[in-house]
């Protein structure tokens, strides 16, 4: 069944959100204002949206380093998100993560820097939230390189042997880095490992935000029931390199080229338009809002000031007794 | 006062944190019926069910990262890991996951997270099942680190581990888990980062923790029969460390000796000798020795693992050559 048309709407809004913040950031990043690695989403909006919006707001979010899009579609506002990759006093997480983007009070936990680290962290969000009685739901994401790793078949056997409210959401987009899908697995779908857990493995077109939401909407309505974890594997692109540093030379430019043309949001926009649902009026004050959200959200960022000095040693511990005089 | 063993200690201190707070609970490997591997959960599963006292796979990586996932989602879990040599399978879990979400997080979330786990020989345990890791710990910012040697610090120490707020890494020996000492029945707690001075001497200081405490006191015995006294500083944690007291001792000795089990390369021995000469280097009448295990892997047969350990004729002489400077 077809959401609402403000969940449309809202998808539509994100997604565009979402992209318009990357592509500022691609230029924040040549001009210096972003330092380290920057790992862009660009091209995973179907999946990164569409898989947070039917979300509640205390629901909970362990997303990997390419966080923009869900940490955007769980609440966590453009500014302090493109603050914190900036190094501001102001970001998300103070400027001391950079990609460890967190918002608690939205759920979104946190990333782990090494690949993989999250999904048994979400196993223990998932479990905390069944043995405190409620019926939160714990969303992860990993790559299909990372399903190589053991944590993911630590993660999920666990949370399935203790029918835990966690959703495991594989954002394949057939690259780890530079190594394609072919040479570190025989199967050609991460969900087929689901069969070996004991639970639903679904495989969604990760570029169609509508199939993603409603695959979404069904694992969340099996964890809230109490039925276990689901694993959702969404097949996408990501159209930058693993970094903004890196050319991607290891990809065809006419692969690069077919994905791009199947781009999420152009797609979900025809489809918006040929069922009516917005207008091109609609469309176009839709785009200049959000484009205003991320300038706003640029200035914001550029005029936000850096940690102090002293800011380096505070917050280590949270019962630092006994330990401060020795920094 | 009454006298229980270390193993009943630490049960105790389990049993009325969980009845205090329903928030706690324990997971590990073979933790509930089983009573886990060195039986100090054992009966605690009757008590509190298999919600609260739960058998995990055999996979320490998610018994770590779900102790995180679900610290800083509202729970206090108190994770198992059967033995100290396998913190090699969820290292990234414990230094980087719990030691450092809350910093590169903003800082807002806590982690309050307690790892038991058992660490020493025992005898025949061999290079994997006899370890001593804590230095691999203290090197890791964000975590803190306890090593009872008594019942009565067992049980105080891990019911401080488990009200504080940060991950704490909870070295249990296990020679130690059958030996008997006071312990009131009235509840108490033993702070984390206050050394206790188990002996006093003039002559020498001896920095331990762990079960070494009790190898640093019976050296301490034989050199009082040789006229040398010398004080006990049992750290009890090393982070955090009680700074105070290991300086207030050694500017009264001006000698010190350290012991661990642990080997000496990277060691416990190493953190703390530099501490001492940094603070001290004027006051000090001698340099800074430490007695540990050779760096070499731990040895199966009992004749190499004797010469391997640390123990108290290897203190007393260390002792000895250090006062004939």
């Amino acid at each position: 069944m077809l959401p609402e048309k403000n969940v449309l709407v809202e998808l539509y809004r994100k997604m565009l959100l979402d992209r318009y913040l990357e592509e500022a950031m691609v230029e924040l990043y040549r001009q210096g204002y972003i330092p380290g690695s920057l790992h862009l989403g660009i091209g995973h909006e179907a999946l990164s949206i569409g898989t947070t919006v039917p979300l509640r707001r205390d629901d909970y979010l362990v997303f990997s380093h390419r966080g923009v899009g869900h940490s955007l579609g769980k609440g966590v506002p453009a500014r302090t998100i493109l603050a914190e990759f900036m190094g501001r006093a102001t970001g998300c997480s103070l400027g001391k993560g950079g990609v460890h983007l967190s918002d608690f009070s939205v759920g979104c936990l946190g990333i782990s820097g090494s690949q993989g680290g999250n999904i048994v962290i979400a196993t223990g969000a998932g479990l905390s939230a069944k043995m405190r009685g409620t019926d939160q739901v714990t969303a992860v994401y990993f790559g299909e390189g990372t399903a190589n790793r053991g944590c993911f078949h630590e993660g999920i056997n666990q949370a399935a042997v203790w029918r835990l409210p966690v959703i495991f959401i594989c954002e394949n987009d057939l690259y780890s880095y530079s190594t394609h899908q072919s040479k570190i697995m025989l199967r050609e779908n991460v969900a087929d490992h689901a069969y070996g857990y004991g639970i639903p493995g679904v495989v969604v077109d990760g570029n169609d935000v509508l199939a993603v939401y409603e695959a979404m909407q069904e694992a969340i309505a099996r964890a809230r029931a109490g039925e276990g974890p689901t694993l959702i594997e969404g097949k996408t692109y990501r159209w930058r390199g693993h970094h903004e540093k890196d050319p991607a030379l290891y990809r065809d430019p006419a692969e690069v080229e077919a994905w791009k043309q199947k781009c999420p949001i152009k797609r979900f926009e025809l489809f918006l338009q040929a069922e009516r649902i917005i207008s091109p009026e609609e469309q176009a004050s839709i785009q200049d809002e959000v484009r205003q959200e991320v300038q706003e959200a640029i200035d914001f960022a550029l005029n936000s000031p850096f940690p102090q000095p002293e800011e380096l040693y505070r917050g280590v511990y949270a019962n630092p007794a006994g330990i401060l005089d020795l920094i | 006062m009454r006298r229980i063993t270390y193993r009943q200690a630490l049960r105790e201190a389990l049993q009325e944190e969980m009845e205090r707070d329903a928030r706690v609970f324990l997971m590990g490997e073979d933790v509930g019926i089983f009573g886990g591997n060195f039986k100090v959960s054992q009966g605690l599963i009757d008590k509190f069910g298999e919600e609260r006292v739960r058998d995990t796979t055999l996979a320490e990586t998610v018994i770590i990262g779900a102790g995180v996932g679900a610290a800083i989602t509202g729970m206090r879990p108190v994770c198992e890991i059967m033995l100290a040599d396998f913190v090699g399978v969820c290292f990234d879990e414990i230094y980087n996951k719990a030691g450092k979400w809350r910093y590169m997080h903003g800082c807002e979330v806590a982690v309050p997270m307690v790892i038991r786990t058992p660490m020493g020989c025992r005898g025949g345990g061999g290079a994997e099942h006899s370890q001593c890791p804590e230095a691999l710990f203290l090197h890791g910012p964000g975590l803190k680190i306890a090593l009872p040697s008594t019942p009565y610090d067992a049980k105080g120490l891990l019911k401080a581990a488990i009200r504080d707020d940060d991950p704490v890494v909870f070295f249990e020996h296990k020679l130690l888990y059958d030996l008997e000492g006071e312990v009131p029945e009235e509840e108490y707690i033993v702070p984390l980062g206050k050394a206790a001075i188990r002996r006093e001497g003039q002559d020498v200081t001896i920095l331990a923790y762990s079960f070494m405490v009790h190898k640093a006191l019976a050296a301490a015995e034989a050199l009082a029969a040789n006229g040398i006294e010398a004080e006990v500083v049992d750290l009890r944690t090393l982070v955090p460390l009680d700074v105070e007291t290991v300086l207030a001792s050694a500017r009264k000795t001006r000698r010190v000796v350290i012991i661990h089990e642990a080997n000496k390369r990277g060691g416990a021995g190493a953190e703390l000798a530099a501490i001492i000469q940094e603070k001290l280097f004027g006051v000090l009448a001698a340099p800074v020795i430490r007695v540990c295990a050779p760096d070499v892997p731990i040895p199966f047969s009992p004749a190499l693992e004797k010469v391997y350990l640390p123990d108290e004729e290897k203190l007393q002489q260390a002792v000895r050559e250090l006062l004939a400077k």
